[in-house]
């Protein structure tokens, strides 16, 4: 059942991510870009990562997608069509594209308990979370305990994102209205 | 969108719920899967879908902007205050075992206060940013 399934999203995600590539219309792009973002979630539903998932689904399908369209609403909602050369970048996408394919060659399978990244800390937080922290749900224990230092860290980027978007779109419009002012003067 | 009674009330009904949803990812964080992070962008998200098909203008008169943009530091704030228990038993930074009776309750204590400081950043930012992107539609 489970190659099943992640054959039909993974082709789903293909196609929608041709589609965005050669869709113009940018209201478009952004319905299927959020459209992405639910694919990406259900596959990483089906990875097991619940927690990523649901991040994903709220910030990728809901809020990024708002504020998309928020940003719509100031530009001009089609894509200006360049004319373009398409050899180079076809050639960097195909190479880098090539070379992620060729570095995946070599990561251990999904799922086996004895692969180099489940032998070295994972075991202690499977066996003494509970214990330690109360938690039965280790994710949790691991990202707000275990690493509740990088967490404050991941904490901060988002306040500073928040802080400088808003001096970027607010400090602007104060520059704009003194600019309007100046010229009535 | 402010016209359309279907969505009016379709989102009267479905807005609590969606906060308490946000609230239960909250407070079932440490069972189920969810935190401080996923219900900080939920409970933004009802207040965006509130702005949506309500307006702009009712949105902020119900959530203030100027106390959206000061709840931003106060959740860092309150996550790193956690933290500072611990300097005077002489522990490392963040070891929530000071904070209750025995280790284990304080760090489940410690666990959801800090969720709760992630939740607060996190909402009040997409908050901010969606009234940010508001604001520079209308000028």
């Amino acid at each position: 059942m489970e190659p099943l399934v992640n054959a039909v999203l993974l082709t789903l995600l293909a196609v929608v991510s041709i589609a965005i590539v050669r869709q113009r219309s940018l209201f478009g792009v952004v319905v299927l870009a959020g459209i992405y973002s639910f694919l990406m979630a259900s596959v990483l539903i089906v990875l097991d990562a619940v927690d990523v998932a649901m991040t994903e689904a709220s910030v990728g399908a809901g809020i990024s997608t708002v504020i998309l369209l928020a940003t719509l609403h100031m530009t001009k909602s089609r894509e200006y069509p360049q004319p373009r050369n398409v050899v180079l970048p076809l050639f960097v996408a195909v190479v880098v594209g090539g070379a992620l394919v060729w570095g995946t060659l070599n990561l251990p399978p999904i799922g086996p308990p004895d692969t180099p990244i489940h032998m070295h800390t994972a075991p202690r937080y499977l066996s003494h979370s509970v214990k330690e922290t109360h938690a039965p749900n280790v994710v949790t224990a691991v990202l707000a305990d275990y690493r509740g230092y990088d967490t404050l860290g991941e904490t901060t980027v988002i306040f500073t994102a928040g802080i400088g978007v808003m001096m970027l779109l607010k400090g602007r419009r104060r520059r704009h209205n003194r600019d309007e002012a100046a010229d009535k003067t | 969108m402010r016209h359309d009674i279907i969505l009016r009330i379709g989102a009267k009904l479905i807005l609590p719920f969606i906060l308490l949803f946000a609230l239960y990812v909250h407070f079932h964080g440490e069972y189920g899967p969810g935190g401080g992070f996923q219900a900080g962008v939920i409970s933004a998200s009802v207040v965006i879908l509130y702005a949506l098909i309500f307006g702009v203008e009712p949105t902020k008169r119900a959530v203030p902007q100027g106390l959206v943009e000061r709840l931003i530091p106060l959740g860092v704030l309150l996550y790193a205050s956690v933290g500072l228990p611990a300097f005077f038993h002489g522990r490392n930074f963040l070891d929530y075992g000071v904070l209750g009776r025995d280790s284990a309750s304080g760090h489940a204590l410690g666990i959801l206060l800090i969720e709760t400081g992630v939740l607060i950043t996190v909402a009040s930012t997409m908050v901010a940013i969606f009234y940010a992107f508001a604001d520079r539609g209308r000028t």
